[in-house]
């Protein structure tokens, strides 16, 4: 009589600076499919979980923005190799998570929206920027420069596509991110995660926290070494309001909720809206 | 005790060159039905491999596939398709990377160290850059026209594309890949005299899976060239190469509906003023004229240094070039490599015995040239004016010409005092002078405290006789759509 | 030196002016010189050479607070025979300790040729009092140093005080006696390559043998790009007074292929005159394992292992 093999299954944890480790805080919770059958237990992150993934986002910050922007492209194309490659796994994590018969078309739209964001790396200067014809013997030019770390809510339902379309425009430009996975469908956001990791992408840029938003989201929202907060993912609006207040504390760029067709394609304004503009003076004579 | 480079050669057995090739039709190696003509190694004087002439039947076939492949599946595809055919492209560009650039020694006479470091990364570049636009092209253009369709931009068909001799496979990524990008097919002719990194090029369009017809390679010479210009099945028209013939196709296309962009020759100035970093100055000078032996369009070929330091700057210069090792393309401490063809070290010799007809000082640096191949030492020309030949003409080959001048106003219009237009160089610590003098040159690319930098993202053309249009950057996908 | 040199230093005013008159660094285009240099591929016959030269301008260093004679002995023994299992290997330039070692290693290296340098001047930082920097000079000569390694008044120099930098080299230069001076610019905490020149003008002009890139104990420290335009200094300095003054980068400098391309900055910048211990040397002290394990493999034909090196 034969047996069935038993099948190994995976741990499924934060990642915060290019590593894999579990909740400081020791906790998990159960992360069922869209049929409500048990898929995993997830880490249910802490705010010092938050802190340190904070604190990777920001030192990883002047290696990344610093990198030419070919290279920033060259690592993002190299990423979405590593997500094609994947496409089965992320077929079925979609399919378990999301339920539906979209996964393939999905899993698709999400390695294509990545190739799409990332050839705006070194395009993105030559929308967005450019030389001003000013009125006196200066040469004036305008350049988009990344505004740091920015803290990202992710979609609640769209587990894979929608995450890759908030978590791509944020780093294509050198800014780095602290990213709240979506609560009930993390899954596919920790498979992600693991192709960041075999990817060229230095650590810290991403970093991934899966747990429940209204316990993680207000301390990232308050953080005063956060410049920008993205709170696509967040469905309550009271919460929402209550993060933009916080995060009103140290002038942080804010991005309100919003629910788009994912698989549109975006504008540029995901990218723009976590861009500074420096404009940079000088006379012209001999 | 002197420090003796040993030999350090790059192995040639990387290469697998063929005796003959046919032409790249429609996705296949196809015989074609010109004549026959040879490549040679520059360095060594020996036969590569034979190519074919392409001739009027060889030219109405590679237009009538590119056409059908516009007409069918490349044309209907939607740019994020094409995006990733290009990506393709880029990724085995630099996973044969090697290769590629042992080919294009062999075949052009250019050092290893830069086809390996600067050409074939460039090649790669250029395909990742242009493939991240295939599928923006709504952003690239400044506004859709009126009336025309969402999005705004369409291609405009077949391009004809005609490439010269001197960085032959990153000429052909400067054409192919924003003509793809923006949806349209090509028909190319790579240069008589280097051929094969093009044939090795269509090998990599198989193993991208291309669709067959939206690239067409077919070898041949100045015949060739006109036949594809001139055809009737070609919407699109771009050149590199010289002024003189640059006139003949804008002669060619006139009263037609060809769009054309020409990108010609130069006599670029490069300044050098007192207050310059004299050593970085140096550098910027020699590899101003002699990088790539000095066949650059862009070449900085007439220094113009402020007279105060004029002695000083030749003679860190002299001592520079001294420095310089001409020989073996494929020795990795080359620094000079051949000249690409008999032909062009005749003409290098015979501008070179003008200018010391004309009266200028020669000076070459002092070291010893191969016997046989074809060679031509690093030289320059003191006392010479506006009014020399040598001032004037592209010469096209590792030769200085040097004047000088004395006040800012006088630079520029020394500069100036040219039918070229394409490039100039800026030497000085003052941020307000680069600025002042960058905008009163007529001049496409002024490159300050550097010289000789290319990046896909940059745009590059000239003003004047030096031609018309731009490649790279946003602005170099204007040339291939119809907007 | 040449009767308008000479003025430069009377005043505070005229070293500035001369100073902040000499030709400005681009550094994007001394880093990319640099680099350049760094594609030479130095192979089979040129390798090995290059290999023993540089061998033989090790400055072989240890500069810990825990040295003691035991290891200033095993330094010193390493330094006049790298290899025991090849006596043909040559040996280093020098041993190079602090001041409190000098004894113990003049014993160690007597009669090899291997010569005895000494940090001093409250080496690393140089923040005493002069007296007590000059009687720092004195004991290491004193206790018989063939070499004294200085370091410049950094403060000073980043506050504008030219002359008082000059005025202790010179100071130093005088404490010397017979031994020859090199003089530590400390170009990390220099920052720009605008001020490496500079400093290495105002040491050369106030008679230093050597300049010298690093402590050690500051990072960055020896880099390609920083050497070069301390090199393209002494030549200029040659080519005005005709005196000739070395170089020496220190630190950071681990592998052979680093050392390699250091010799080829030296052979394409200031010439073969440069190229010997005299005028040239390697301030390291790992580097030297790498080059004997190298000058192994290229003798054998076969990778080596640390197994096969001595640690001291």
């Amino acid at each position: 009589m034969t047996t069935d093999r038993i099948g190994v299954r995976k741990t499924y944890k934060l990642f915060i600076g290019g590593a894999f480790p579990r909740s400081e805080s020791g906790r998990s919770y159960p992360v069922r499919s869209a049929s409500g059958e048990f898929l995993a237990n997830a880490a249910l992150a802490s705010r010092k979980d938050v802190r340190d993934a904070v604190r990777a986002a920001r030192a990883a910050v002047p290696k990344w923005s610093a990198a030419t922007p070919y290279n920033r492209g060259q690592i993002l194309y190299r990423i979405a190799e590593m997500l094609e490659g994947r496409r089965a796994q992320f077929v079925d994590e979609v399919a378990l998570s999301e339920g539906g018969s979209d996964a393939a078309r999905t899993v698709d739209a999400a390695v294509d929206r990545w190739v799409w964001y990332a050839g705006w790396a070194d395009k993105i200067a030559q929308v967005y920027g450019g030389a001003n014809p000013v009125a006196g013997p200066y040469f004036n030019v305008s350049t988009p420069e990344p505004c740091g770390v920015v803290g990202i809510v992710s979609p609640q339902a769209s587990s894979l596509l929608g995450l890759v379309s908030v978590v791509a425009p944020a780093i294509v430009s050198g800014t780095t991110a602290v990213v709240l996975a979506s609560e009930d469908r993390p899954l596919p956001a920790i498979t992600l995660a693991e192709v960041l990791a075999t990817s060229d992408l230095p650590g810290g840029v991403v970093n991934l926290l899966t747990g429940r938003v209204a316990e993680t989201a207000p301390w990232l929202a308050a953080h005063m070494d956060v410049n920008a907060l993205d709170l696509t993912g967040v469905t309550d609006a009271g919460l929402a309001t209550e993060l933009e207040r916080a995060a009103a504390e140290n002038l942080k760029r804010v991005l309100r909720p919003v629910q788009p067709d994912w698989f549109a394609e975006p504008a540029i304004d995901r990218m723009t809206a976590l861009l500074e503009t420096k404009t940079v003076w000088h006379p012209k004579g001999v | 005790m002197a420090f003796e480079y040993a030999p350090a050669p790059e192995s040639r057995s990387i290469v697998d060159i063929r005796p003959s090739y046919g032409l790249f039709i429609g996705g296949e190696l196809v015989s074609g039905s010109g004549g026959r003509i040879k490549t040679v190694n520059p360095a060594t004087e020996e036969v590569l491999a034979e190519v074919v002439e392409a001739d009027a039947s060889d030219v109405d076939a590679a237009v009538a596939a590119a056409r059908a492949a516009f007409d069918g599946a490349w044309g209907r595809m939607p740019g994020r398709e094409r995006a990733k055919y290009l990506y393709r492209i880029a990724r085995i560009v630099q996973e044969r990377a090697r290769e590629l650039a042992v080919l294009e020694s062999i075949d052009n006479g250019k050092p290893i160290r830069e086809s390996r470091d600067v050409d074939i990364p460039l090649v790669a570049a250029h395909f990742f850059y242009y493939a991240g636009w295939a599928d923006k092209l709504r952003y690239a253009v400044a506004g859709p026209r009126p009336g025309s369709q969402p999005g705004g931009t369409r291609p405009l068909g077949v391009a004809g594309q005609v490439i010269p001799w001197n960085f032959p496979l990153l000429m052909l990524a400067w054409k192919i890949a924003p003509a793809l990008a923006c949806g349209n097919t090509v028909v190319l002719k790579p240069a008589e005299t280097t051929p094969l990194s093009a044939l090795a090029f269509a090998e990599i369009c198989q193993q991208a899976s291309l669709p067959p017809g939206v690239v067409n390679i077919i070898t041949g010479a100045g015949e060739t060239g006109r036949l594809l210009v001139e055809h009737p099945g070609v919407d699109k028209v771009a050149f590199t190469g010289s002024t003189e013939v640059g006139r003949l196709i804008a002669r060619a296309v006139a009263g037609t509906r060809k769009r054309v962009t020409l990108e010609l020759g130069g006599k670029a100035a490069n300044i050098v003023f007192e207050d310059a970093p004299i050593d970085q100055a140096v550098e910027g000078i020699v590899n101003g004229i002699f990088f790539n032996q000095g066949h650059v369009c862009c070449a900085g070929s007439r220094l113009l240094v402020q007279e105060s330091i004029a002695d000083e700057l030749l003679e860190a210069l002299k001592r520079r070039m001294a420095l310089l090792r001409v020989g073996d393309p494929l020795d990795k401490n080359t620094d000079v490599g051949a000249i690409n063809s008999a032909a062009q070290l005749a003409r290098i010799r015979e501008l070179s015995a003008v200018g010391e007809a004309e009266g200028a000082s020669r000076w070459s640096a002092p070291c010893v040239l191969p016997e046989r191949g074809y060679w031509f030492a690093p030289t320059l020309f003191t006392g010479v004016s506006q009014a020399h030949r040598i001032a004037r003409e592209e010469i096209f080959g590792p030769v200085l010409s040097v004047l000088t001048f004395r006040t800012p106003a006088e630079a520029v219009e020394k500069a100036n005092n040219t039918p070229y237009g394409l490039s100039a160089g800026v030497w000085t610590e003052k941020g307000s002078r680069i600025l002042a003098i960058a905008d009163q040159l007529r001049a496409g690319v002024v490159w300050a405290n550097t010289f000789n930098r290319f990046d896909p993202a940059s745009p590059f053309g000239g003003y004047k006789e030096s031609g018309y249009g731009r490649e790279g950057g946003r602005h170099g996908l204007e040339a291939y759509l119809d907007h | 030196m040449t009767a308008t040199l000479a003025e430069v230093a009377r005043s505070e005013a005229a070293l500035r002016a001369f100073l902040h008159g000499l030709p400005g660094v681009d550094q994007v285009g001394a880093e990319q010189r640099a680099a350049m240099l760094g594609t030479r591929s130095i192979k089979t016959t040129a390798k090995q050479w290059a290999i023993d030269l540089a061998i033989r301008m090790v400055d072989l260093t240890t500069l810990e607070g825990a040295d003691t004679p035991g290891k200033v002995r095993a330094l010193s023994a390493k330094a006049r025979r790298p290899d025991p299992a090849d006596l043909s290997c040559p040996s280093v330039a020098a041993v190079c300790v602090y001041p409190s070692m000098v004894s113990t290693a003049v014993d160690a290296v007597s009669g090899s040729g291997v010569r005895v340098a000494s940090v001093a001047t409250a080496f690393p930082s140089g923040q005493a009092p002069l007296p007590v920097k000059l009687a720092d000079v004195g004991a290491a000569v004193r206790d018989g140093a063939d070499e004294i390694d200085m370091v410049i008044n950094r403060g000073a120099f980043l506050s504008g005080r030219y002359l008082e930098v000059y005025d202790e080299i010179v100071a130093v230069r005088g404490a010397c006696g017979g031994a020859h001076l090199k003089v530590i610019l400390e170009t990390g905490e220099l920052a720009t390559y605008d001020n490496v020149r500079r400093a290495s003008w105002l040491a050369m002009l106030a008679g230093a043998d050597f300049i010298k890139t690093s402590t050690g104990k500051v990072q960055p420290a020896a880099t390609p790009p920083v050497t070069l335009v301390m090199l393209e200094a002494v030549r200029d300095f040659q080519a005005a007074t005709g005196r000739q003054v070395g170089v020496k980068p220190a630190g950071g400098i681990r592998t052979s292929k680093d050392a390699i391309k250091y010799l080829v900055l030296v052979n394409e910048t200031v010439g073969e005159e440069w190229l010997t211990p005299d005028r040239f040397r390697l301030g390291a002290s790992t580097l030297l394992n790498d080059l004997l394990m190298q000058r192994t493999r290229m003798a054998t034909g076969r990778y080596s292992g640390p197994d096969y090196f001595t640690l001291d």
